[in-house]
């Protein structure tokens, strides 16, 4: 899928960006500073759930499509899980092509509005960006640009149904509706199979609408995508557990030549601590489930949530800050983050800290919970944390926090998510005993083809393969896995 | 969308529907459950599987109003759908010839408990059942346990049916006569809670079924976690059946309470719409 040199130096001499290049200046170019993306203010946007990033307007994305220098060496596309011709994509916007740069994305990625809002670009594409290395300059925003061709191609109306193959008669199922999912049936659609996703809740989108809240990736983008699906003829099947509903054995026998497993990483893990299942303690999953998917915060819908006042969430992943964020939009007076390392450990996307710092959450780092304590109703009350410091790096390479004896203290707390991981889920592979796993619980593939080892024609992707991963890491797998599933499936059969 | 073929009034507060889920009345052993959703705005909430028909594609569901979500699926009459239906969901019940097996249900727990005393008698088990409840409305399904039972002891608090007194003292009645070999309780968890102490006494292995709050019942959210022999386990994919001995019931009281207060107030509001 990624794309090779020789492509690249041709798109780069065509005639067109040639004279782009020319009609200004190298120096004027990284002489400019780097446009500001426009968002609701903070003490505004923690009170309502409308997305914080409002977008580029066209003006400021030409303007900082013209701080991209098309570089010989596009440094980074090599930062690009899904090698993405970036510079491509922003000199179409540079030359105001905005549905040029839009096809751009998707010669490599299903899912471009929803990673130009989701992707952690500040260790991917815009940390390999010429201006990060070479200039020491805060880099060209990829992310944003990607974003704003995206949605200029959305709200266009103009969204190319992509061209389908004549139907090769193989039916394909796809376990899972979360990215990975998605963008798997999407290229076996256009390769011309019959496609099913089998979905086990009651809505399509994974964690894109049960996790990831509105506030930073709103339903509709993600519905647009679902919706080019079902025009490209991809059958959905929700509520439907594979390994419950019907083994894969039984899918096989009703017709299907060939699976994708993208059942992603659902299990929540806790710490273990005393106290942790009192009540008003909960994962994120089961937050972000109650207030994304079944909307529990509004009135008229009957799934009920805890509203705390003063909001502890245990972590630092984006799953941590999308929690607290939700919870102070919920109300909540304090809403805080506890974290065991420091800010600069956190596994969270540089923005959302950010957003997160200026919408008033408070830091509480280098702390970590050992016990809860509930009232007499088993509600938990409050939480003893023990400070912690760095030590010496661990496997990771990240510096292992230990504890600092003698710094117990108390905060009180009305509700506590907890955040700290999730797990494979086991469905899947416990109704399949001949995959091979893990030890954690992954299923093991080939890397190219995403084949599932002793089993040919189960193939698997996303945070199943990878544990707790990125939205572009599964949409890439997807990929990868329909590529893998066309070759296996045109060599055994020749129907 | 799953279609109601039939419904039932079992009592005031208790209802029986049968509903069309082929794929799950395939499946479906004794134990499993289903996660059901009624509207777009409803609640996701587990139900037992009670029986199934392979033939009709059906499923049986038990339901008794308790708040705002089974009184909406109570509501429903024969011919409408249910927005949700999946499954089956949960691990089946362990089933084999045990030998004597003391079955014991309370209230609409005796509607689970009913596929798990049918399994036990297929298997060869003697099956004796101990089915209790406030008062006689609240004892249902008898005459569906006594085709599968050999024995079936009624006890009511108040004694306007069967003999008067608590579940506990019907088991005992039939443990101080023979030895029992398995006893699987299911009811109201401090109905559980205090059977699981009876048959500790007379260290007879017994397994309960949980029903906890849920959302997703796969395995992704833990608000059905519980502890058992001091590990934190899910009830909808490592149970929902366990090692009653092993349970810690006053963990499962407290958190049961956890949104009583608002579904409490969301139910009158309901109540007097
Ligand atoms: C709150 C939150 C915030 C995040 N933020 C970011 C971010 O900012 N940037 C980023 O890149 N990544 C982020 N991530 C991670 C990212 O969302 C995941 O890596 C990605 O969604 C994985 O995609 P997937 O398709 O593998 O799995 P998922 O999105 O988890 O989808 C799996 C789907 O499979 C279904 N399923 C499971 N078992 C079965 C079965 N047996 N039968 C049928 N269906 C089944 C599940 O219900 C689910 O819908 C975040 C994750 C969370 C939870
Ligand atoms: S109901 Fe969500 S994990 Fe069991």
């Amino acid at each position: 899928m990624s794309l090779d040199k020789e492509y690249l130096k041709e798109q780069r001499s065509l005639a067109w960006r040639d004279e782009l290049r020319k009609s200004m200046p190298a120096k004027e170019r990284t002489s400019r500073e780097r446009v500001s993306m426009p968002e609701q203010e903070p003490l505004v946007r923690n009170k309502n759930n409308e997305e914080v990033n409002l977008g580029l307007t066209e003006q400021m994305a030409i303007e900082e499509a013209r701080r991209c220098l098309d570089c010989v060496d596009p440094t980074c596309i090599s930062g690009c899980p899904v090698s993405i011709n970036i510079p491509s994509f922003i000199k179409h916007i540079e030359k105001s092509d905005f549905l040029g740069a839009a096809k751009v994305l998707k010669e490599t990625s299903a899912l471009p509005a929803v990673c130009g809002r989701v992707c952690p670009q500040e260790i991917q594409c815009e940390k390999a960006c010429f201006y990060t290395v070479k200039l020491n300059k805060t880099p060209v925003a990829i992310g944003h640009l990607e974003r704003f061709a995206a949605d200029f191609e959305q709200k266009s109306g103009s969204v190319s149904v992509p061209e389908i193959a004549p139907n090769n008669g193989f039916n394909v199922a796809v376990i899972g509706a979360g990215p990975a999912g998605l963008s798997a049936a999407g290229d076996l659609a256009k390769y011309g199979c019959n496609v099913t996703v089998f979905e086990a809740l009651h809505e399509i989108g994974g964690v894109l609408k049960y996790g990831i809240p509105e506030f930073r990736l709103p339903n509709s983008v993600v519905d647009v995508e679902i919706n080019s699906l079902k025009k490209m003829g991809v059958k959905f099947f929700t509520n439907f557990v594979v390994g419950s509903t019907a083994s894969i054995q039984d899918l096989r026998e009703e017709g299907f030549d060939a699976f994708f497993v993208s059942s992603g990483a659902g299990l929540p893990n806790f710490m273990g601590i005393p106290g942790e299942n009192y009540s008003g303690i909960m994962s994120s999953n089961e937050y972000l489930t109650r207030v994304n998917l079944m909307n529990a915060a509004q009135s008229d819908y009957d799934t009920p949530v805890f509203l705390g006042k003063h909001v502890a969430v245990i972590g630092g992943g984006n799953t941590a800050m999308d929690s607290v964020r939700t919870a102070k939009r919920l109300g909540a007076e304090k809403a805080m983050i506890v974290y065991r390392r420091t800010i600069e450990e956190m596994p969270a996307r540089v923005e959302e800290i950010y957003h997160a710092q200026a919408e008033d959450i408070e830091f509480f780092c280098l702390t970590n919970p050992i016990e809860y304590k509930a009232d007499e109703t088993g509600h938990v009350s409050s939480m003893t944390v023990q400070k912690m410091e760095l030590g010496e790096p661990d496997a990771s390479g990240r510096r292992r926090p230990v504890p600092m004896p003698n710094s117990e203290y108390e905060i009180p707390v009305d509700l506590v998510i907890v955040s700290v991981g999730v797990s494979p889920n086991p469905l899947v592979p416990k109704s399949l005993p001949e995959l091979v796993m893990s030890k954690w619980g992954t299923i093991e593939v080939d890397k190219e083809t995403m084949q599932a080892h002793n089993v040919p024609d189960v193939f698997a992707g996303g945070d199943i393969v990878r544990g707790g991963a990125t939205v572009i890491l599964a949409m890439g797998d997807g990929r990868k896995a329909a590529a893998g599933i066309m070759k296996y499936l045109k060599s055994k059969h020749t129907k | 969308m799953s279609k109601i073929i039939a419904k039932e009034i079992l009592s005031e507060r208790v209802v029986k529907l049968e509903i069309e889920a082929p794929r799950i009345a395939q499946k479906r052993k004794a134990g499993h459950f289903v996660i059901v959703k009624v509207g777009e705005k409803g609640e996701r909430i587990p139900l037992t599987i009670s029986q199934a028909n392979k033939e009709t594609g059906t499923i049986t569901l038990v339901v008794q109003k308790v708040g705002v979500s089974s009184h909406k699926l109570c509501a429903l009459e024969v011919g409408d759908e249910i927005t949700d239906v999946v499954g089956p969901l949960g691990q089946a019940t362990h089933i084999e010839k045990f030998g004597s097996v003391l079955c014991a249900g309370g209230g609409v727990g005796i509607a689970p408990l009913l596929p798990i005393v049918e399994a036990m008698k297929a298997a060869g088990n003697k099956v004796i059942t101990v089915l209790a409840g406030r008062s006689k409305e609240f004892v249902i399904l008898e005459e569906e346990i006594r085709k599968k039972s050999d024995e079936v002891i009624i006890m009511t608090d108040d004694g306007s049916y069967g003999n008067k007194g608590l579940v506990t003292e019907g088991m005992e009645r039939v443990i101080s006569q023979e030895k029992v070999n398995l006893s699987v309780v299911i009811g109201p968890a401090i109905m559980m809670k205090f059977c699981t102490l009876l048959t500790k006494k007379y260290n007879i292995p017994t397994v309960v079924s949980l029903n906890t709050i849920m959302v997703d019942g796969t395995g992704m959210c833990g608000a059905c976690r519980i502890t058992v022999g001091g590990k934190t386990k899910f009830v909808c994919v490592d149970g929902p059946e366990f090692d009653a001995h092993q349970v810690d019931f006053d963990e499962i009281l407290q958190r049961l309470q956890a949104y009583k207060h608002q579904e409490a107030e969301a139910y009158q509001a309901t109540l007097n719409k």
